[in-house]
């Protein structure tokens, strides 16, 4: 290579071609390309930020900067070069002095990637005692960085289990491995996305203070353009493996010029207008408390909620909020110990068995993971004619034709009632678990999270179909979610919960306007906005209320 | 509140007497059910009427079964596993003798098979899908086929009479010098070893493999760590309680399952004594092994579970 092309950046990924064997079912293997031919530069000190839907190969991307391919996938073409060192050439000895040391990595889910047998100091330190730091010095850098990253009793948390820390305190724990070894850059593959929006913001936080004290540079990968806005020099929007758009993180946010990355800039569009909550409650959850077998305290405590017919009622709250119990309660997997459950008029048997099969029918559930929700051993058209048959008796052609009718209404059409579920796209997948609510005629459909492991985009279109559906056939939802731009976009009513008790409910327009109580405000001022500064206003916001302001 | 741990072993404990308590009652029974009549076969075809009921008033054949029973429990518990009925002398010396032969011969093989098992499972996985693993996996596959005498009476072949290498009688006697003892003994080892050493080493690898999909190895392999290292730090530990299982359950083999291995070397362990009592109807002698036997047997499987309960961090570092 001439002398004056010799890369100057600290990654420079020159025309990357990343492919992986894939293995339909019921067909032969095919080879597939992930990536096609993307071209990147990370400058010293800087963040560029990769974002991009699920296949869009940001994650993919972000390993090849360490030469690493995950499961069968395999770098095909192209270059790399990490402090002008073609990586890809370097062979076994020359990746192990590159990963681990130059450069690092934080994963999604630290609870994961913590080795469970070891004490985390053990782990962090592992890559700096290779490079030949003795082990003292090494462990006061690490609790220097634990310091830094505002992790709870700093010089002692090295001392514990992954299991006995929070998610929120390992995701810091993992930042401080990385950062460890003094390495030249970090990949952070969404290290935020699997954490509560309130635990989120402090951990943003502290990547983004740790970032910048420690000088290295990053590629942050994630989903979430409000989250990258925050931390990014750069930002790279990609799609099927390409680049669709890169430039500076102001020019992205603000003046998009492609129009998939306009469609994330304004993903959640949907304006919905509250309806009036003049109808009678098809549900009403009166004095609720429930308590988990074997166990001495109440998950649920007195909730009180209605939930007018054919309308909306989101329930919010982080994890172990009590909020997927009220779900169990009301569907009678979990009887309730106290309080009293009206459903269209009648009062339900607090457990499953006492219930009728009308009871049963009107009352239907749809879930986050629609992947393990449905038998992959079936059909669509067996999976949707299953409650045509169970609840309604319907069989061969009539039966045939409302699975029809059926996916037409989710807005799928023709050719895949004979599909199974592994042949359809995550967002099909949570369409045929509509559809298949739908087919019982409910009244009421549970919402569990179902929008929460699909991309924004794909969401959004569940959401404006479940949004029609419920003006075509006035069915209600109980809507649980922890995202709050969801709660925006469909809710009536809102309760927000938290630790087992409803702290705030009432109509969308009364709880999402001052003045709030302190749990709601906090929930509501978490959730990242796109829009340059928003993290530090929040920050600089809470200290002086924090400081008595 | 007591520490977990303290609470799940005591629990393990208390069972694992139960369990013991419930085999003596089975091995009770089982030879009381047993057809034939001890005094029968003392006193041989010959014998008068008169004189086998003087047995076995004797012997006291004539109780009630529950009575013979706890007074043989008491016995035991007091260590005196009564008396044989073939030379009238009492059992616990001289099966206390077989036994430390036995658990000598068990031991010497343990220490050789066992970490070399989990060292051919780590190899294996080093080198999955490869020619080493293939090698490993065949050959040893191979050795837990063949049955053991055969694979004793091959090594005798080779071993003892084509090079004179070893011995091919593991004789051994009191006052005998320790290295002179483990010479005697080579041959039994070796037999031994290359019978438990198979499952051991592919428990191992399949229970590493399995820990090798974790999220936590590919952070390992992120750090640019060495393969082995990556295998032996951090899958290994999070392997520990299946594979110790499996080598509890060998180990346990290895003191309960030598009968065949110490006849063909005539190595006078408990597994000759067994057999030998069992030929001549010493009832008493039988139960006396049985015991000994179920007690190995329960013991190690107790310690299996008290490592696998230890080896769960969860539970040894509650929140």
């Amino acid at each position: 290579m001439p002398k004056d092309t010799l890369p100057s950046a600290l990654l420079d990924i020159r025309n990357l071609k990343i492919g992986a064997t894939a293995y339909p079912p019921g067909e032969a293997p095919k080879e597939v390309t992930l990536v096609h031919g993307v071209s990147l530069t990370v400058e010293k000190g800087k963040v560029l930020g990769l974002i991009g839907e699920s296949g869009a190969g940001k994650s993919t991307i972000g390993l090849s900067s360490m030469a690493y391919g995950r499961g069968g996938v395999r770098i095909t073409g192209g270059e790399v070069f990490v402090n002008g060192r073609d990586i890809l050439q370097s062979g076994p000895g020359g990746l192990r002095a590159l990963r681990g040391k130059e450069v690092t990595y934080v994963a999604q889910s630290a609870a994961a990637a913590f080795n469970p047998a070891k004490p985390l100091m053990e782990q962090v330190i592992e890559t700096t005692l290779a490079t030949g730091m003795a082990r003292a010095e090494a462990e006061a850098r690490a609790v220097d960085l634990f310091r830094q990253l505002g992790l709870p009793n700093p010089e002692t948390i090295g001392k514990r289990f992954p299991h006995q820390v929070s998610g929120g305190q390992l995701q810091r724990v993992m930042t401080a491995m990385a950062l460890c070894p003094k390495p030249d850059l970090v990949v952070f593959d969404e290290p935020t996305t699997a954490l509560d929006v309130t635990t989120q913001i402090e951990v943003l936080a502290a990547i983004k203070r740790a970032i910048r004290e420690t000088g290295v540079a990053a590629l942050y990968i994630t989903h979430d353009l409000a989250v990258v806005a925050q931390v990014a020099d750069h930002i790279m929007v990609l799609r099927h493996g390409r680049m669709v758009e890169y430039g500076t993180c102001a020019q992205i946010i603000e003046t998009p010029r492609q129009d998939y990355t306009r469609a994330l800039v304004s993903v959640r569009s949907i304006d919905h207008a509250e309806k009036p909550a003049g109808s009678a409650p098809v549900l009403s959850v009166q004095n609720i408390s429930a308590r988990y077998k074997g166990t001495n305290f109440d998950v649920l405590k007195n909730v009180q909620v209605d939930l007018p017919a054919g309308q909306t009622l989101a329930v919010v709250g982080e994890s172990g909020s009590g909020k997927s119990t009220l779900a169990r309660v009301i569907t009678g997997l979990l009887p309730a110990t106290q309080g009293r459950i009206t459903f269209n008029g009648r009062t339900l048997s607090p457990d499953l068995a006492g219930r009728t099969r009308d009871d049963l029918r009107e009352l239907q559930m749809i879930y986050q993971m629609a992947d393990v929700a449905m038998n992959p051993r079936q059909t669509v058209e067996t999976i949707i004619g299953r409650p045509l048959e169970f609840y309604f008796g319907l069989r061969g052609a009539a039966k045939r034709q409302r699975v029809q009718d059926l996916l037409d209404q989710i807005e799928m059409g023709r050719g895949y009632a004979d599909r199974y579920p592994a042949e359809l796209s995550g967002g099909q997948k949570q369409r045929v678990c509509i559809a298949r609510a739908l087919a019982a005629q409910p009244k009421l459909i549970i919402c569990d999270e179902v929008t929460s492991a699909l991309d924004p985009l794909v969401a959004d279109g569940i959401l404006k179909l479940l949004l029609n559906l419920q003006a075509e056939a006035g069915v209600a939802y109980l809507f649980i979610t922890h995202d709050l731009a969801t709660v925006r976009a469909i809710a009536d009513r809102i309760a927000v919960m938290y630790k087992g008790e409803v702290r705030r409910y009432g109509t969308k327009s009364d709880v999402l306007s001052p003045p709030y109580d302190d749990y709601t405000d906090l929930l509501l001022s978490s959730v990242p906005e796109m829009r340059l500064g928003w993290l530090e206003e929040v920050l600089a916001h809470r200290r002086m209320v924090g400081a008595g302001n | 509140m007591a520490h977990p741990v303290v609470t799940l072993v005591a629990q393990r404990l208390a069972l694992g007497l139960l369990l013991l308590w419930a085999a003596s009652v089975l091995i009770f029974v089982g030879t009381q059910i047993l057809p034939g009549d001890v005094a029968q076969s003392i006193l041989g075809q010959s014998a008068t009427p008169e004189t086998l009921a003087n047995l076995r008033e004797q012997l006291g054949l004539n109780e009630p079964a529950l009575s013979r029973y706890f007074g043989w429990l008491a016995g035991v518990v007091q260590g005196d596993l009564g008396t044989a009925l073939s030379n009238g002398e009492p059992i616990a010396p001289a099966l206390g003798k077989r036994l430390a032969n036995t658990l000598f011969l068990a031991s010497c093989a343990a220490v050789i098979a066992v970490p070399l098992a989990v060292l051919l499972g780590l190899v294996s996985v080093r080198y999955r899908n490869r020619w080493p693993d293939k090698l490993i996996s065949t050959v040893t596959l191979a050795t837990i086929s063949v049955p053991e005498f055969l694979v004793g009476y091959i090594a005798v072949y080779f071993l003892s009479v084509q090079f004179r290498v070893f011995p091919s009688l593991a004789a051994v006697y009191d006052g005998m010098a320790f290295g002179e003892r483990l010479y005697a003994i080579s041959l039994p080892v070796i037999v031994l070893v290359l019978a438990v050493l198979g499952h051991m080493m592919r428990m191992t690898r399949a229970a590493i493999l399995n820990v090798m999909q974790s999220a936590y190895i590919e952070t390992a392999e992120l750090k640019g760590l060495r393969p082995f290292l990556i295998i032996a730090r951090h899958a290994l530990p999070n392997a520990v309680a299946p594979v110790v299982n499996v080598v509890m359950i060998n180990l346990a083999y290895l003191v309960v399952g030598v009968v065949v291995v110490e006849v063909v070397f005539v190595y006078p362990g408990m597994g000759q004594y067994l057999v030998d009592h069992v030929a001549k109807r010493d009832v008493p002698v039988v139960q006396a092994c049985g015991l000994v036997f179920a007690g190995v047997y329960i013991g190690l499987n107790l310690i299996a579970d008290l490592v696998s309960i230890l080896a769960n961090p969860r539970l040894r570092h509650p929140k």
